[in-house]
């Protein structure tokens, strides 16, 4: 019988603690299919956020820090200077990434660290219980912007991967969705490229993951899934906004 | 024979840090601390190590967190305002059993205070610091020769203990300089732990480094494991120098600079007829509560000098258990106590706890 698929290896095969629906699934299997491809199980150090992902060490079958809140670049900055020879991953939300972490983030890419960050870009504080993040789109309804987020008030949602692409040593920097089956296919491209920038010494890589929060958005699962595609990418435009060879594409 | 040098305090720390084998440091610029990241940019890459420059005392103790997780020997050091920043980053690597070297050569606060020596941190070393339950192992030095020495030995302690040591210093200690003799490198070969997440090679089980416990049962029993290990270190760690303790009437209790200036008023009030001794703990946690216990069995008033408002004073009252008075004589703000300062309080107390 011809196998067609298999849950990666470098993934523990167990159930998540994620909601329905939710993305964070996704993002852990491409990141766990292309530490099997490039056969770097045995050399990865991932850092775990503080967040929904908090837990990502339970789901990943390598070895594992957990950072505090928004610290993860920071951490994986010291493993990576401590051991040159490992794969080194964070995986980080939008509130530790580029809210609290907001300054780690930029001089880990200023820096050209050797590192590969997994940002999920959800537009909503998860673990807490909704509230506002600073990914979240003007008018929406979150526990701390219960009327909206307004712009007066709260200012435009930033827009990480444009930021990161302007920093020379940010070597790769992309922008996908985990919104269907053609998006998923091109997100898993797009990390197995910034793991490969990696392992090519080229410097920092980052991949940006549109995200779903069906729980926190209040929505059923396909409902979050095209409110994504309707909302959030056009706030949001996917892409390749920095590759080592030089350039920048769409989609 | 190790030949006597001429060294800074803050660049004999570096140097006996590079000698105890500590490869990496991360670290962001504060006075009066900054030989130290200075002397460790030139020296750290010549013997293969790291030496970087991070965005902030938070980034740097993270980096510190990264490097201690992964199995090497790793230091940074600051100043007040800039350890009170590393407190969160402390607490995570207390909770995460990491070994780590963190130096504080503490400048006077609050807030932004000033840049003159003082010892006004002893509270945030000693008591914890960060957040939750925890303790540092502080050691504080009182010259340029003791601080190498305790360097040496910190980085052995902190990885028997997996904890995180600190070296609490101040702009005196770190700016004077004075002959030391560096202990020749040990060239041992530093084992990567047994718990290091440096790759889960030859089909070894992953490691984790971690420090959240979701369920209360098992975070209890974390808890009582971080204790129990300061436990022991409060049986086998505390140092603590005493001097002319056997007959004084009062007895000083200082650390650090203040312990240098108590020791000449020390010898001035003795040779003014003064019966005075001195108790300088050399680890000030876990502190040498049974040192004082033993000298206020004998002695008739205690008098702790501090650069501060009165913090360590009552770490003195808890070991004194009421046995003998308490007294303090502090100087905060980045004044050095003197001698005849120091001298004309331990003759006020004489009067009135002695004489009387």
């Amino acid at each position: 019988m011809k196998q067609v698929y298999a849950v990666p290896k470098a993934l523990q095969p167990r159930a998540t603690h994620y909601c329905p629906g939710c993305t964070h699934g996704i993002a852990h299997k491409l990141v766990a299919e292309a530490i099997d491809e490039l056969g770097v199980r045995d050399r990865t150090v991932g850092v775990a956020p503080v967040g929904c992902a908090v837990f990502a060490y339970d789901y990943f079958d390598c070895d594992f820090q957990q950072a505090s809140h928004g610290r993860a670049p920071a951490v994986a900055t010291g493993i990576r200077r401590a051991l040159p020879d490992a794969v080194v991953f964070a995986y980080q939300g939008d509130g530790d990434l580029a809210s609290i972490g907001a300054a780690e983030i930029v001089h880990a890419a200023m820096r050209g660290e050797r590192i590969t960050v997994i940002f999920i870009n959800n537009a909503i504080y998860g673990m807490t219980g909704g509230q506002m993040a600073p990914t979240t789109l003007v008018g929406q309804k979150t526990t701390t912007s219960p009327a909206g987020r307004k712009l007066e008030h709260a200012g435009s949602p930033i827009r990480i991967a444009e930021m990161l692409s302007t920093i020379p040593g940010a070597a790769y920097v992309a922008r996908v969705a985990l919104s269907s089956p053609a998006h998923v296919a091109r997100a898993k491209r797009a990390i197995r490229k910034a793991f490969d920038t990696q392992l090519a010494g080229a410097g920092f890589s980052l991949v940006e993951c549109l995200s779903t929060c069906p729980t926190n958005w209040g929505m059923a699962p396909i409902e979050a899934m095209t409110w994504l595609e309707e909302n959030m990418i056009p706030y949001y435009p996917l892409g390749e906004f920095r590759t080592p060879e030089g350039g920048a594409s769409n989609g | 024979m190790a030949e006597r040098k001429l060294f800074k305090g803050n660049e004999a720390v570096a140097e006996a840090a590079v000698r105890a084998g500590c490869r990496f440091f991360f670290g962001y610029p504060i006075t009066p601390q900054n030989e130290i990241p200075e002397y460790m940019s030139r020296r750290l890459p010549e013997v293969g190590g790291v030496f970087l420059q991070a965005e902030s005392e938070v980034a740097a103790i993270n980096m510190v967190y990264g490097a201690a997780g992964a199995g090497v020997r790793v230091m940074t050091s600051s100043s007040s305002p800039g350890i009170s920043l590393k407190q969160e980053g402390i607490s995570y690597i207390a909770g995460a059993e990491l070994p780590c070297l963190i130096v504080n050569m503490v400048r006077g606060g609050p807030g932004l205070g000033g840049i003159q020596p003082a010892q006004s941190d002893y509270f945030q070393a000693v008591k914890g610091g960060g957040h939750g339950d925890y303790h540092c192992i502080v050691f504080a030095p009182a010259s340029v020769q003791e601080m190498v020495d305790l360097t040496m030995h910190a980085f052995d302690v902190a990885e028997k203990y997996r904890m995180p040591v600190m070296m609490l210093g101040d702009g005196v200690l770190g700016q004077m300089m004075e002959p030391v003799v560096f202990p020749d490198p040990a060239p041992r070969d530093l084992p990567t732990p047994d718990w290091a997440t440096n790759g889960a090679r030859d089909g070894r089980a992953t490691r984790l480094i971690n420090s959240i416990y979701i369920k209360p049962d098992d975070l209890l029993r974390h808890n009582h494991k971080l204790q129990a290990k300061f436990k022991q270190a409060q049986v086998d760690e505390v140092r603590c120098e005493t001097v002319n303790t056997e007959d004084a009437d009062i007895v000083l209790v200082a650390y650090g600079t203040s312990a240098r200036v108590c020791r000449s008023a020390m010898d001035r009030a003795r040779s003014e007829g003064l019966r005075v001794g001195l108790v300088r703990p050399i680890t000030v946690s876990p502190f040498p509560y049974q040192v004082i216990a033993d000298v206020a069995r004998t002695a008739r008033a205690f008098l702790a000098v501090e650069m501060s408002m009165g913090q360590m004073v009552e770490d003195v009252k808890l070991g004194a258990l009421g046995a003998a008075p308490v007294h303090f004589y502090g100087t905060p703000g980045g004044i050095v106590p003197t001698a005849a300062a120091i001298v004309e309080e331990a003759r006020k107390i004489a009067k009135a706890e002695v004489g009387k």
